[in-house]
């Protein structure tokens, strides 16, 4: 039986070895590990129908615990006896040749090979040794392992990476060249390209710290936290739009902010985790961890017309859970919505016990049709917040002046009051009709004279006018003037107004007087107050004289009847040889031709031209009482009512106080939302859903952990808080074990896990086991200190490789998974966008703030929206933006989820429907093309080709050498230089030769070109620029 | 030869290919479109069958056409319209938002004629003509239906196999299975037309050709009408084709330099995807000129001489030539089939768009011995109820979603023709006979292309995924 495997188990070996993506280690080893040798082999073949879901359990077989497996069967067999391969049914099956005895049946297309087979039987040999999960186990932390070479390594990850390759027998790479270092760390901590001054530094630094000293500089750079929050927004599955239906716009963007920042400011990842998931639910949230807790808004919405709200809650929930399943915990929790897990140790009960979590969530099943779903939180920008600062405090002052002693008012009140009692009533006035001189309408009305002294007006009627009557005065020492407005059966509604009603808002009054011997000489006289015998509601006297075009006094609904409004000057005018009043009677109130249509000016010189002045009948009967009798109430009520009518100061402040409170009403509703957590008073009962199904509930459940984790801290509270802190409970075995393999992944191109979405039975066992066990300890100890840790990677002699691989490393280890070079892979979407931005100089290096909406074919989203009642929802047609915002970086792209951005969709980018942990890496001629036409690309290379002619140097071989030394951060080798010499001078002489082509090119793009530069020179210039962006080397972090 | 040179000499091999194509199915190997893939999958296990067709053309007709009025004739319907759906039909089914309130459900018999085509003697409505003269080339499919009420869910279950968002969907399922066979040409194709019918009409969403969780060289691509029918296709204003030659010359050698210092295969597939590029260039303008076409062919799918006519009858004669191509699945989506009101002045109107088109497609392909080895598939979503949605008057009705069953027809490679499969009651309300889920549904395109459905898997967060979910039986009543 061994002999006649022999042949067979070497030439599947050799299979093996080809196709699998691991290298062959395992085989090699020794002793058998159960987690790394032996559970992918039971979990993929076998788990399916003889583990944890005990619905699809066939024959009541498990094989996923020890238990199980070493119980005799009904049939009377044993899958497994420790100890005695002979007598394990499970090995007998396997081996069977007899189609119907055969395991895994034909059917599941699974197949355990030979190699497999020998393993296990090795290992049921062995003794058969179960093992919980690894990662459900609590890491511990290794001991730095033994290594031969003892100067290449430059941390304890070079130790674990060092082991593993000298037990392969091979050796790490040397140092990469500086150029490529600081470019990859460049490209690496900030998501941009170095400059020439940075490459600078570092080359020609000597120092031994010269290397930790750029990782430094890096990690202080505020593009950091753009660069670790892009990665952070796949997970968080952020977007522009609703993503369902309709797809209509919404607006995160401050989540999105919160997020960059609380890279740059280095928040530890505990405390980034716990405001995300629960900032709501921290005692005395401040703004920003309320912003923070929109983590789980992330999610699409649905408003389509005839959903069914309940459905959507669910799905809102369900995505929720997986999400956090997948950030988090890197365990495939969504398995479970249905069914109990068909490989790792998770109940549907766990499902919907984590979904509780989230089922108090404030929100609709259906909304989003009108932008950010409920709950939301207003939000401003700084300089919003300032404008509002800024406004309340304004009207603060104002107010409280206004109830404030004021010793010149009380002084005036005080006489008043007194006045009040001697005044004459004011019938008892002597008002003289004044002869009209000189009259004028400045809109063109007509105004007549008529025998009565009135002033009829007719002709045009402008929708505002303003009257100058020159009048004689009819008395000497004139105190007081009065307007007449008069009905006319020649107005409409008999006036006296000339609008549709008959209506006026007399909105300004100004009077000055002149001698009679010298009119042309007018001096202002200052109005003390004004009255008028019947004034509309909100429309008083008071207003005519407030200083203020917008106010005005008028008389609805008392039209087609006279009206006088007088006016007290603050002195009698002396004017012994006679005086002429110079009245300016103004309206230009919002409401149109509100002018007068007939009015007679006159004049008294009675001391108290007013007379009494009309009080109310409470203030009236107030004032009769003796001021000792008064209460501070009706003391207050006095004060109000004089300084609101008679104190025209007052009502300045009063109207400047209402204006600044509709600016806060108009800034207020202005204000961005965000979405945010928030819980109902009472959260909904939470079921297990059969199969999923939200009208299928089932028993049920409250909020709690997966019974597989460590439990929850005794008294933690049972909802999303306390779900953030389990989360990052030092004692928990997959938080930082998953995070820091996601930091990894970022660096490295694959994780050491590398399903870094699942950690589970069907994951894939890391490649450095006791290294991932070691950062994950590391982290924890240093208090989730995220920089630090993005330090530690970048610092190791590992990451510091050159990436150059000989055929026997690609033999040997195809996928880079032991290390043996630095990897190299092409550049994300977003950052092959901000790099050609960035070294053509065209960059918006603004971080944050809304998205902006930069070149993209026409017709992309309208060709799926394009419905006639699109203009009834937002982001339904795009409108693309201009100047800087067209050169803000690819993170700040508006991400319509139904239609999302065509250019960074093309190199991988998810569409963010849900959560993305691992983004794929293709290489397909749609990218080629991108790169090559992509406006955004040609009017960089446009741009870039104008750097190289004004700062490149005078020579063809200066500028290449500049370009390369922008993009690529070395200088050129001689051969490259001769390749892009020779195609310079091909384009150079065709665009000679085609002067209009050379104009269309580089007029591509809405920035300005050099138009000193020779055009068919620049037009030559700009090919080489895009062949040199369109490098291998330039598209690839090396 | 020593084990150590073999893996070399694959490794090579590889290599010339683009390293990308360690473990897809062998058929998809020569596609340069489709390098980069990194999964292990050592054989086309799914590969069980000798397919009988190569290319699928879908005709996606979105909005849920009403099988009641254009296919499943049912005389008995006339005696109850007006009168109230009977409980026992709806039998506590879920109706949407948008009808669920209604006091009244008034059944609707159509008010177009219904007559019976070809040797078949299928029976058609008054609005297909055209699609009445290739009823014998058809299988008529009536039992088709599916769990959701909506058209968000709707579209994306039958496009990707689930309801909610995430999936791939089924033309990305073949370009991952059997690649393409046209080097020059993306194997899976996308176009969009406006229908005349309803105009404020459902959205469509890039999810429905997307790639979900497999690579995105697998997304389906949107030829377009009007600019480049594909994104970023035509060098920028002023670069002529010369220019565009030295240039990619440049970037070749410089690359190959790179290739030889660094030893990346990365570097070898991504010169050859230049060189596809530039390849493209010049074959999707080829493929999108129909000056080629005779007259006679244009007139056939309702186009005048210069090919000039309705946006959906370009794309059908488009789909034919890239399927003459070797585009493995093109995908039309025609919009407005959502009659909630205005039916019967709506419908015609959509029919009138389609029905012209399709059946030339049909019988253009037929012509050139095509239809054998294409799969040819028309349908939308949903049906519609039979209840009508608003007030029913003697000359207007409207009708809601409609699940439980609906209509769409199939042609060409490995379908039965000349059949009618599948039965309903009376009310057109729920399946008698035959019932065709559309995860069967989908089983059986793929079963037709080769495909054992349950075997065409890829594995993403632990778990072999399937177009067809864990359901699905192939029909073999369709089958030839």
């Amino acid at each position: 039986m061994q002999q006649r495997f022999g042949n067979r188990l070497f030439a599947i070996a050799v299979v093996v070895l080809m196709v699998g993506g691991l290298p062959s280690y395992a085989a090699n080893r020794p002793s058998i590990d159960y987690n790394r040798d032996i559970r992918p082999i039971l979990s993929e073949n076998c788990f399916a129908c003889h583990g944890p879901d005990a619905n699809k359990r066939k024959a009541g077989l498990r094989l996923d615990v020890r238990e199980g497996a070493i119980k005799p069967l009904k049939s009377g067999e044993t899958a497994v006896v420790p100890g005695d391969a002979g007598h394990s049914a499970m090995l007998a099956r396997i081996l069977s040749d007899d189609a119907d005895e055969h395991m895994p049946p034909e059917e599941t297309g699974k197949k355990v090979t030979a190699a497999q087979a020998e393993l296990l039987r090795r290992w049921v040999q062995e003794g058969a040794v179960w093992k919980g999960l690894w990662s459900l186990e609590a890491p511990k932390r290794p001991e730095l392992p033994e290594v031969t070479n003892s100067t290449w390594q430059k941390n304890a990850i070079d130790r674990f990476v060092l082991e593993r390759l000298e037990k392969e027998g091979l050796n790490p790479s040397p140092e990469a060249d500086r150029p490529t270092l600081i470019r990859r760390l460049s490209l690496d901590l900030t998501g941009l390209p170095p400059t020439t001054a940075e490459v600078d530094a570092f080359t020609k630094d000597a120092s031994p710290d010269a290397y930790e000293k750029v990782v430094d500089h890096f990690l202080a750079s505020p593009h950091y936290g753009e660069r670790m929050a892009l990665e952070w927004l796949d997970a968080a599955r952020f977007a522009d739009t609703h993503g369902y239906h309709i797809d209509s716009g919404r607006d995160m963007t401050r989540w999105r902010d919160w997020v960059i920042h609380a890279f740059n400011k280095n928040t530890p990842f505990d405390v980034f985790t716990v405001e995300q998931l629960a900032g709501d639910l921290l005692p005395n949230p401040t703004l920003e961890q309320k912003i923070a807790s929109g983590f789980h808004r992330n999610n699409m919405v649905n408003f389509e017309g005839g959903a069914v709200p309940e459905e959507y809650l669910t799905a809102y929930n369900v995505d929720r859970v997986n999400t956090t399943g997948a950030v988090w915990l890197g365990l495939t929790v969504g398995c479970t919505q249905c069914h109990d897990h068909k490989y790792d140790p998770i109940s549907q009960k766990d499902f919907y016990q984590l979904y509780a979590f989230f089922n108090g969530v404030a929100e609709k099943g259906l909304d989003g049709s009108r932008g950010n779903a409920a709950p939301v939180m207003s939000v401003g920008t700084l300089a919003q917040n300032q404008e509002i600062t800024k406004l309340t405090s304004a009207i603060d002052d104002i107010e409280k002046q206004l109830v404030a002693a004021n010793t010149s008012w009380d002084a005036a009140q005080l006489t008043w009051e007194k006045e009040q009692t001697n005044r004459p009533d004011a019938g008892h006035v002597q008002w003289i009709a004044a002869e009209p001189r000189e009259i004028k309408s400045s809109g063109g009305a007509k105004l007549d004279v008529l025998g009565d002294k009135s002033i009829a007006v007719t002709g045009p009627n402008p929708a505002q006018d303003t009257y100058t009557a020159m009048v004689l005065s009819p008395v000497v020492g004139i105190s007081g003037m009065q307007l007449v407005v008069l009905p006319d059966e020649a107005l409409k509604a008999k006036g006296p107004g000339r609008s549709e009603n008959g209506n006026l808002v007399l909105t300004e009054v100004h009077i000055g007087y002149a001698s009679i011997n010298d009119p042309s000489k007018v001096k202002p006289i200052k109005i003390k107050s004004a009255q008028a015998d019947f004034s509309q509601d909100n429309f008083p006297a008071s207003n005519a004289i407030d200083g203020n075009p917008q106010t005005g006094w008028a008389i609805f609904p008392a039209v087609g009847q006279a009206h006088t409004i007088a006016f007290e000057l603050e002195k009698q005018i002396e004017s012994p040889g006679g005086a002429l009043l110079n009245v300016t009677l103004e309206f230009k109130s919002q409401f149109s031709n509100h002018s007068a249509g007939r009015f007679r000016i006159s004049a008294t010189s009675d001391k108290f031209p007013l007379g009494q002045t009309r009080v109310p009948a409470n203030v009236a009967g107030l004032l009769r009482l003796p001021n000792e009798s008064r209460s501070d109430k009706n003391k207050a009520e006095i004060r109000t009512w004089f300084r609101t009518n008679l104190m025209p100061e007052y009502k300045s402040l009063r109207d400047q106080s209402d204006k600044l409170k509709k600016q806060l009403a108009v800034a207020n509703a202005n204000l961005p939302s965000t979405m945010v957590m928030q819980d109902l008073a009472k959260p909904r009962d939470t079921f297990i859903l059969m199969r999923g199904q939200y009208d299928k509930p089932g028993e049920k459940v409250t909020p709690n952990t997966p019974a597989c984790l460590p439990p929850m801290a005794a008294g933690a509270p049972k909802n999303r808080l306390g779900l953030a802190r389990w989360l990052v409970d030092p004692g928990h075995p997959l938080t930082a074990r998953v995070i820091v393999n996601r930091y990894w992944q970022m660096y490295f191109g694959t994780g050491l896990v590398k399903t870094a979405e699942d950690f589970g039975t069907q994951g894939e066992y890391p490649t450095h086991p006791e290294l991932l066990d070691w950062l994950a300890t590391e982290f924890i100890a240093s208090h989730w200190d995220v920089k630090g840790m993005q330090k530690r990677i970048v610092m190791s002699a590992t990451y510091r490789q050159a990436s150059h691989a000989t055929p026997e490393l690609i033999v040997k280890d195809p996928e880079d998974r032991l290390l043996a070079r630095a990897p190299r892979f092409r550049l994300q979407a977003e950052f092959l966008r901000d790099q050609a931005l960035a070294v053509s100089g065209l960059l918006n290096r603004e971080i944050g703030g809304k998205s902006v909406s930069p070149y993209q074919p026409p017709g992309l989203w309208e060709e799926l929206m394009s419905r006639s009642d699109g203009a009834n929802f937002t982001a339904q047609s795009y409108v693309q933006s201009h100047g800087p915002d067209l050169y803000r970086r690819g993170m700040y792209t508006f991400w319509k989820r139904t239609s999302p951005p065509a250019s960074l969709t093309t190199f991988d980018a998810p569409d963010r429907e849900v959560c993305t942990v691992r983004r794929g890496r293709t290489n397909t001629p749609l990218q080629a093309l991108a790169l090559m036409n992509d406006p955004t690309y040609v009017e960089a290379a446009r741009k870039l080709a104008e750097r190289a002619m004004t700062e490149g140097g005078a020579t063809a071989e200066e500028r290449i050498a500049y370009v390369y030394r922008i993009v690529l951060a070395r200088s050129p080798r001689p051969q490259e230089l001769a390749v892009l010499r020779n195609v310079f001078d091909q384009e150079w002489s065709g665009y000679r030769r085609n002067a209009e082509g050379a104009l269309k090119l580089i007029s591509v793009g809405e920035s300005a070109r050099n138009e000193k530069l020779d055009a068919s020179e620049h037009a030559a210039w700009t090919m080489v620029c895009s062949a040199i962006l369109n490098l291998d080397e330039t598209v690839t972090k090396n | 030869m020593n084990v150590e040179q073999e893996i070399r000499l694959r490794l090579t091999r590889r290599q010339l290919l683009g390293r990308a194509s360690v473990g897809i199915g062998t058929a998809a190997l020569a596609s340069l479109l489709n390098p980069g893939l990194a999964t292990a999958k050592p054989q086309a296990a799914f590969l069980n069958f000798a397919p009988k067709a190569k290319r699928v053309i879908y005709m996606f007709m979105s909005g849920g056409p009403s099988h009641i009025d254009l296919f499943d004739h049912k005389p008995a319907l006339r005696k109850f319209h007006g009168t109230e759906l009977p409980e026992s039909i709806r039998n506590g089914q879920r109706i949407t938002g948008m009808t669920s309130g209604q006091k009244s459900f008034p059944c609707v018999a159509p008010m177009f004629k219904f007559a019976q085509h070809g040797k078949s003697g299928t029976w058609l409505s008054e609005l297909l003509p055209h699609t009445a003269g290739i009823v014998d080339d058809i299988a008529l499919v009536k039992s088709v239906n599916t769990e959701a009420i909506n058209h968000d869910p709707a579209i994306t279950f039958i496009n990707t196999g689930s309801q909610q968002p995430g999936r791939p969907s089924i033309g990305s399922w073949l370009s991952y299975g059997l690649g393409s066979e046209n080097q020059n040409l993306p194997a899976f194709i996308v176009m969009i037309s406006q229908g005349s019918g309803n105009k404020t009409d459902q959205p469509l969403f890039s999810r429905l050709w997307g790639s979900g969780f497999i690579p995105t060289q697998h997304q389906g691509v949107r030829f377009r009408s009007g600019g480049d029918p594909v994104l970023y296709l035509s060098n920028p204003p002023g670069v002529l084709p010369d220019n565009r030659r030295q240039m990619l010359d440049a970037v070749g050698r410089l690359n190959q330099m790179a290739e030889q210092t660094v030893g990346d295969p990365e570097i070898d597939t991504r010169i050859a995807q230049y060189e596809m590029a530039f390849r493209m260039q010049t074959s999707v303008p080829e493929v999108s000129d129909l000056s080629g076409e005779s007259k006679a062919t244009l007139a056939m799918y309702g186009l005048d001489e210069n090919g000039n006519g309705s946006q959906y009858a370009r794309n059908c004669l488009l789909a034919r030539r890239l399927s003459e191509r070797g585009v493995r699945f093109i995908q039309l989506f025609h919009r407005g089939w959502d009659q909630h009101g205005s039916l019967p002045e709506q419908l015609p109107k959509q029919c009138q768009d389609v029905d012209q088109p399709s059946a030339a497609l049909v019988k253009d392909l037929k012509a050139r011995g095509l239809l054998d080895d294409t799969l040819i598939v028309w349908g939308g979503e949903f049906g519609r109820t039979v209840y009508s949605q608003g007030a029913l008057t003697a000359t207007n009705y409207g009708r809601d979603h409609h699940g439980r069953c609906f209509s769409t027809w199939m042609a060409g490679g490995g379908i039965k023709p000349g059949i009618t499969y599948g039965e309903t009651d009376d009310f057109c309300y729920n399946i008698v006979k035959d019932p065709v889920h559309i995860h069967d549904f989908n089983a059986t395109v793929l079963h037709t292309l080769g495909i054992e459905h349950t075997k065409l898997t890829y594995r993403f967060q632990g778990r072999d995924f399937r177009l067809t979910d864990v359901h699905g039986d192939v029909v073999k009543g369709l089958l030839s």
